[in-house]
């Protein structure tokens, strides 16, 4: 007997909201045996792990940080990823961004006033799709894989960070240490709440909503999925496919570039040889399991930052290795991709090849 | 008495900490920037919170986070600790300063400890160990050891710690040989054993038949041992990984000073002060002196006991490395000039990346 | 000198060359696996564990492979089975490899691994020059020519290799003459898998004979540029490999001589190296459409 996939007729309303679900069930079960291999109370490993971070303000504020730029760029990332533009470079993108968008405050401390947040953020934004822009020219002008390019930019982006802060943009009263000065406090965001959340979260919910409009309502947005699902249709359609590469990539350059420089203006206040925890990577995953749609990405967000909340909290209180956190992290993203497949496609199973089909197991 | 007296302390704690209930007297909590199986900074720094465990048994609970990177998540990860009741905090990297300062702040009375660097507050201390008092010794067996004279020195980041380092190192070979040369490679990491071992090759094939490092894993030294030549362990005694290319490493043991300060809050008696200090206090350890020469290990033992006894490797004269004099002779240099050093010493084959 | 350099080099393109080799072939027959790193690391654990536990450093490249191939089963299964992502499934490959093999070696760390010994042919490492440097190598750097040279005749002049870039270039044709897409991608995937375990072993068994979390560190990400680079043709992957290793190592000896460079340009080298060189390939779009495969990257569903 072999199993084989059945493309449904239409999308399974009943797996869109299932799946996910299942995915969250059996990532647990997993978590569950990786606490008990590793000698720990599964159950209280589960409750530390996903549950307790939610029920405290100070660890909920500190997911929604987590989540800011995750959401951020995997917003942008969709949009690339929709129409078939292969950005894997948005870490490069965040700290080049972070880069301009510090220009002002590093190098001119004494131009504080209203607008310097603003034109940091203009700086960033136009810093991260600059960056993006190599990959986008390369890939429309030669033809050049943008995967790999966006990805080589990432490492030079990080060393051109780390030369920066050791060398001309050195803090003068730093005493020669690898750091900027700190910022001024018209340089830094405005903080909301009695945490560390500062107004880049709103920005991003905003920046979500914005987005899912364009995709549903606005013709832009039906030229993304189009030339994503069918290049060929769009261009009959009139859409140009290296026109929406180079908007794909700006797009998700300047939000990766806004990121970044909200992420240096509000959370660091300075710069520093290394400002992402691997954002730009994260985000990708982000971008998937939020399946490429805007709200799905904030509630996918949320749920990442959750997962590093909540494996930390099992590292400091119950001694897990940090290890642990990231293969629930694989296995989550493995779950959650599998499960989907199940919303286009149903399983079912045959005898042999060829052979008449013995039962369907449809909706399950 | 003894009992109430502990309940006492332990109902304090929960005040300062305002979280659950403990049944040690204090929580010590240390946040490290690598993974603990670097068996390099981050090994020998939980080294440390394990002789603390050993040392107070019961009355000292430990929790550690490993891996957290310097940056945003350092900030939360501190404040973690403050929140679930630690009395005392470590952070032990350089990144955390600033982080560790904002949460100091929120918390004052919870005590953090912060390593490297150089900002302190009434909560916060600071603590560093005279690591280039070990490089002296290793640059001086280096310039007795090597044949043809020449060093290579595999270097992590332009900090002033690093850049001490291979002054003194240069200074210790340049007492016995003052035709030494040093040749430095930047891998720009604290830890990649694939980019360490290639430096390490590159270097041995320019000429250096000793290798030393300001780098946390042990390829150099592998490396040595397979090309037949000499280096020192870094940070902890990697003998084990080249039997005969180690000729001693410079261990970093924060035993000592945790178990110090562990101490000092538990009396009662904690202070924020800034604790720099080497071999004299046991901070800064020699492995034992292996595949040397008698005299050598005479040598190193007897510059060793000179360091202990207070001697400053960084006394003068020394000549910086464009002509002009860093310290006259017999003048010993400030202990800022060292920590936030960034001039080369005469003799470095290298431009100071600035 | 020169000798010497030609040995560091070696020894840095040897597990990119192997790791790359393998996924040249995944590639051809459509499959983009991402997930290489995540491979490799726990190719790389996983050989140390077993030589260790064992004290047999055969054994121990045995078991990495067999790890590689056990990573690739798992995401042949998503891409091929599932029809997931692959882009998406790739990467969280590499974040599971990453977080498996950090657990799976805590308790190897900080203990001296054992070097595969070198191999010395007989009369050949004798030859002066080459001898050393061809001829006097430990079994993995001859295994890795061999290999190259083994795909390039399979892939170009063997039957089976045709239905494997057929499979890649149009998997509906393919599929309509008979051939099965999913059975063909999914040996491909264990074999890139085996080959990724294999790098990974050698990383950890000859490059730096120990293990440590993260000890790839990024170098399953660059085996997979030199695909593109190499334009899907074996021996360029030989090329990219060595201009690659030979770039990193001379940045090293640049810095040794004193220049005075900022040391972060010259890292930054070996990427901008490989940028350019891709555009200058791609830019040649004749060659590259010959052999890119042409379902690089699309799911496949048997319709039925």
């Amino acid at each position: 007997m072999r199993i084989e996939l059945v493309k449904r007729k239409e999308h399974s309303s009943l797996m869109t909201l299932l799946s996910p679900l299942v995915a969250v069930g059996l990532t647990l079960v997993a978590a569950a045996i990786l606490f008990t291999i590793s000698g720990k109370d599964p159950l209280l490993g589960l409750y530390k792990f996903f549950i307790e971070p939610l029920t405290d303000t100070w660890s909920l504020q500190e997911i929604i940080v987590k989540a800011t730029p995750l959401v951020l760029i995997a917003c942008g990332l969709s949009v690339c990823y929709l129409s078939n533009n292969w950005n894997i470079g948005a870490e490069g993108q965040f700290v080049f961004g972070a880069l301009c968008g510090s220009f002002l405050p590093v190098i001119f401390p004494e131009f504080a006033n209203g607008a310097t947040l603003p034109m940091m953020l203009l700086f960033g934004a136009a810093g991260g799709a600059a960056w993006a822009m190599i990959p986008a020219l390369l890939k429309t002008r030669f033809n050049t894989n943008e995967i790999l390019t966006s990805l080589m930019l990432v490492y030079v982006a990080g060393l051109l960070l780390d030369y920066l802060v050791r060398g001309p943009w050195r803090d003068p009263g730093g005493y020669n240490f690898p750091e900027s000065r700190i910022f001024s406090d018209a340089a830094t965001l405005p903080v909301i709440g009695d945490g560390r959340m500062s107004i880049s979260a709103p920005i991003a919910v905003i920046v979500v909503i914005v987005l899912a409009v364009v995709l549903a309502k606005t013709l832009k947005g039906f030229e993304i999925r189009v030339m994503g699902e069918s290049p060929r249709a769009g261009s009959f359609a009139g859409f140009s496919a290296k026109r929406l590469t180079i908007f794909a990539f700006a797009l998700s350059g300047a939000l990766a570039g806004v990121a970044g420089t909200m992420e240096v203006s509000g959370s660091l206040n300075q710069l520093l040889p290394s400002i992402s925890p691997g954002y730009g990577f994260t985000a990708i995953i982000v971008a998937f399991l939020g399946r490429l749609n805007p709200v799905g990405i904030l509630i996918a967000g949320f749920v990442l930052a959750l997962s590093y909340i909540g494996g930390e909290a099992v590292q400091a209180s119950m001694g897990v290795s940090d290890k642990i956190a990231s293969v629930i992290q694989g296995l989550l993203l493995f779950f959650v991709l599998a499960c989907d497949t199940f919303i286009l496609y149903k399983l079912r199973f045959v005898k042999k090849r060829k052979a008449v089909a013995i039962g369907e197991a449809s909706h399950v | 008495m003894k009992s109430i007296l502990k309940s006492a302390v332990a109902a304090l704690a929960l005040a300062a900490a305002g979280s659950a209930a403990q049944a040690a007297d204090l929580k010590a909590c240390f946040v490290y920037v690598g993974p603990v199986g670097d068996f390099g900074w981050s090994y020998q720094h939980d080294q440390g919170r394990l002789a603390v465990e050993k040392h107070f048994g019961d009355r000292v609970e430990t929790a550690y986070l490993e891996s957290v990177p310097e940056g945003p998540d350092a900030e939360r990860a501190i404040e973690r600790f403050a929140r679930e009741g630690c009395g005392l905090i470590f952070t032990t990297s350089f990144g955390y300063m600033n982080p560790t300062i904002k949460v100091a702040k929120k918390f004052p009375d919870v005590k953090f400890e912060h390593a490297t660097g150089y900002k302190t507050a009434d909560n916060v201390a600071t603590y560093n160990s005279k690591f280039h008092e070990g490089r002296y010794i290793i640059g001086q067996i280096a310039g007795k050891q090597s044949k043809s004279g020449v060093a290579g020195y595999i270097a992590s980041f332009p900090i002033p710690e690093v850049v001490s380092g291979i002054n003194a190192f240069m200074l210790g070979a340049q007492s016995v040989n003052p035709d030494f040369k040093l040749k430095v490679v930047w891998v720009n990491s604290w830890f990649d054993p694939g980019k360490e071992a290639d430096a390490a090759k590159a270097l041995i094939d320019q000429g250096a038949d000793i290798i030393t490092q300001h780098t946390d894993s042990t390829a150099p030294l592998q490396v040595a041992q397979e090309r037949g030549v000499h280096g020192f362990g870094q940070a902890s005694d990697m003998i084990n990984f080249a039997k005969d290319a180690q000729l001693t490493a410079i261990i970093d043991d924060w035993a000592p000073y945790y178990i110090e300060r562990v101490q000092a809050v538990l009396d009662g008696k904690w202070h924020s002060e800034s604790t720099w200090q080497g071999i004299s206090h046991g901070h800064v350890v020699m492995a034992p002196y292996t595949n040397l020469p008698d005299d050598v290990v005479a040598m190193a033992k007897e510059t060793e006991a000179k360091i202990s006894g207070g001697w400053e490797p960084f006394t003068g004269p020394i000549t910086k490395q464009d002509g002009t004099e860093a310290a006259a002779d017999g003048v010993r240099l400030e202990d800022g000039a060292i920590l936030g050093m960034n001039w080369y010493v005469k003799g470095v084959d290298d431009k100071l990346p600035q | 000198m020169f000798e010497a350099v030609l040995l560091t080099v070696i020894t840095a393109a040897t597990p990119l060359l192997i790791a790359a080799i393998g996924e040249l072939v995944v590639e051809r027959s459509g499959v983009l696996n991402l997930g290489v790193e995540g491979m490799m690391i726990m190719g790389a654990v996983v050989g140390f564990a077993v030589a260790n536990q064992t004290g047999s450093g055969t054994l121990g490249v045995v078991a990495a492979i067999i790890a590689g191939m056990a990573m690739s089963a798992l995401f042949g299964f998503l891409v091929l089975v599932l029809v997931t992502n692959q882009v998406a499934s790739g990467l969280s490959l590499t974040i599971l490899g990453l977080g498996l093999s950090g657990m799976i070696g805590e308790a190897f760390i900080g203990v001296p691994g054992l070097r595969l010994p070198e191999l010395y042919i007989p009369v050949l490492s004798e030859i002066p020059f080459i001898g050393p440097v061809f001829f006097q190598q430990d079994a993995v750097v001859y295994l890795g020519f061999a290999l190259v040279f083994a795909v390039s005749y399979v892939l170009f002049k063997t039957r089976a290799g045709l239905v494997l870039r057929a499979v890649g270039d149009n998997h509906t044709s393919a599929h309509a003459l008979g051939y099965s897409v999913v059975r063909v991608r999914f040996l491909a995937i264990l074999f890139g898998g085996a080959c990724a375990g294999l790098a990974g072993a050698y990383m950890s068994l000859a490059y730096t004979p120990q293990w440590v979390e993260n000890m790839t560190a990024g170098r399953g990400w660059i085996a997979l540029a030199l695909v593109v680079f190499a334009s899907w043709l074996p021996f360029r992957v030989v090329a990219g490999a060595y201009l690659f290793g030979a770039v990193t190592v001379l940045t090293f000896h640049a810095q040794a001589q004193g220049l005075g460079i900022p040391s972060q340009f010259l890292s930054s080298l070996p990427y901008l190296a490989t940028i350019a060189v891709l555009v200058l390939i791609s830019a040649n779009r004749r060659l590259t459409l010959v052999n890119t495969p042409a379902c690089l990257g699309k799911p496949f569903v048997p319709d039925r």
